[in-house]
């Protein structure tokens, strides 16, 4: 069930663009409508996310310490896994964020033959994450050609890296589009083969997947198989993006289905896990330098307590101390 | 400690990025191409035809051409007109369908920038005819 329900739930969108767009022609809620208002519900719903974050205090510094912390002089710091300084924290992070580094110490734990629990290491999530998210980021910013006119060097440049065996396909085809189909396939199947992960899969788990997939095929399908015109679709967009809506005619119904699935995943984005995007950066453990003993920091809901020092004490009990005997330090 | 200034740069930056494509078309220009034709009559398909399939019968010529060993796989039928033609894009000679000069795609359509240009450069495609073919050089 938890498989089977996001599953039509991304069956039914793609029939509802298809039935919009083909038995009712809407292609002005479809080309245009939908995509500004995901647009819009994706920016405002990111910024209030991140924002109700920004109300929870920073915990305190939790060296995790996965290397030698900062020291005697004498003692090497592992200064990546263990960074005191802001520098360091830098580089730990941008290891995190581009190169999954937590995720590449995955383990699997096993019980072996003998009953003994051993634990090995598992590198296939990381792989198949990072591959997943890099063609994913390059798709992205390859789709830029058809947002911006003149289009700029730098895409040109990646289209050609990415297209550079002009395999078996008219147009030249994209080594990216094959590997973020095979690492969401992978990422997919992982959820269902192994019952451990499945039992843990949410219905969400399946749905942002699916969806993503759902989305990768399409655009798969469009550009290899269906076939759209590219020229009336880039009009279309440069519309969009200056404010000066018009919708060409002759556009293929897949690019609508295509846009749908996008502005429905754009509009799911800010409600849903995918907002690790946003999160990753606020990572505690990961983003907060290793420096409690060189810098104090102070609880920011500490109640304000009002201090009776041993000094105003004896100010206020001075007579009387030395009427009873009791020393005093000051006379 | 809250790190609140961190998170609203991270934001902005975030802002930043997520709406370039908006920001960086300002000023540019929402005019689709139009490729100009210099000779009038028709091509060997129809136009719409030819705007959605001419990159797979160049590439299916191409494949017929060099790898095909008879005379008919240098001929090409027309499917709307039924008329013959040459499989070329730019070579001269004598044709095998007529009597006369051979016509190549670029017999007609001789004006590579403000024909195959205007649209590939919008579209940001790069075909590769031009790696092996001679480029025609009109502006020279
Ligand atoms: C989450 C975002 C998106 C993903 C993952 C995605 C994925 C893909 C993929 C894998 C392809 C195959 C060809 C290629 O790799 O370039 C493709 C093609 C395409 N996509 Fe997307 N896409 C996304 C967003 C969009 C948006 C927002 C638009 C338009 C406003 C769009 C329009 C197109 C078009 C027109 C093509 C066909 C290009 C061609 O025929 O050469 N896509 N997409």
């Amino acid at each position: 069930m938890k498989i089977i329900n996001p599953l039509l739930i991304v069956l039914v969108l793609i029939a509802l663009a298809y039935a919009g767009v083909n038995a009712m022609g809407m292609t002005l809620l479809f080309g245009v409508v939908i995509p500004i208002v995901a647009f819009i519900v994706f920016l405002l719903g990111f910024i209030t996310k991140v924002l109700s974050w920004s109300k929870s205090p920073v915990p305190f510094r939790i060296p995790t310490t996965a290397g030698q912390g900062k020291s005697l002089p004498w003692i090497k710091q592992a200064k990546l896994d263990n960074p005191s300084s802001t520098a360091g924290v830098l580089g730990r992070m941008a290891l995190e964020v581009l190169l999954f580094r937590s995720l590449f110490k995955n383990t699997k734990a096993e019980l072996t033959e003998g009953g003994m629990l051993a634990y090995g290491s598992s590198k296939w999530l990381w792989l198949g994450g990072l591959v997943f998210h890099w063609s994913f980021l390059l798709i992205l910013v390859r789709h830029l050609r058809l947002f911006l006119e003149p289009v700029p060097a730098l895409i040109t440049f990646l289209e050609a890296g990415d297209s550079m065996f002009q395999m078996a396909f008219l147009p030249a085809f994209y080594l990216t589009d094959a590997a973020i189909l095979l690492a969401a396939t992978y990422l997919f199947l992982r959820r269902v083969v192994s019952p451990q992960i499945k039992t843990l899969s949410l219905p969400a788990d399946y749905f942002a997947i699916l969806l993503i997939i759902a989305i990768a095929t399409t655009g798969v399908l469009m550009r290899y198989y269906y076939r759209v015109d590219v020229v009336a679709i880039k009009d279309l967009i440069r519309g969009l993006v200056t404010f000066s809506f018009n919708v060409p005619e002759g556009i293929g119904v897949i690019f609508y289905i295509h846009l749908f699935l996008v502005s429905v995943l754009a509009i799911y984005f800010p409600f849903s896990k995918l907002m690790h995007l946003g999160g990753v950066f606020l990572s505690p453990t990961r983003n907060l330098a290793n420096n409690s003993r060189a810098q104090r920091h102070i609880n920011p809901w500490n109640p304000d307590i009002k201090f009776h020092t041993y000094e105003a004490y004896e100010n206020e009990f001075r007579e009387k101390m030395k009427a009873v005997g009791l020393p005093v330090e000051k006379e | 400690m809250y790190d609140t200034g961190k998170i609203i740069t991270g934001l902005v930056i975030f802002i930043a990025i997520v709406s370039f494509p908006f920001w960086g078309s300002f000023g540019g220009s929402t005019e689709a191409p139009k490729p100009v034709i210099k000779v009038s009559g028709q091509c060997i398909e129809s136009a719409d035809f030819m705007r959605a399939n001419h990159m797979q019968l160049l590439d299916d010529w191409r494949n017929s051409v060099v790898r095909g060993d008879s005379a008919t796989d240098r001929i090409y039928t027309s499917i709307t007109y039924g008329t013959k033609h040459d499989k070329s894009l730019s070579s001269t000679g004598s044709s095998l369908v007529s009597s006369g000069e051979k016509q190549s795609c670029m017999s007609c359509h001789s004006n590579k920038e403000e024909f195959c240009d205007t649209c590939h450069d919008y579209a940001s495609v790069k075909p590769y005819c031009w790696t092996c073919h001679i480029e025609p050089k009109e502006n020279i």
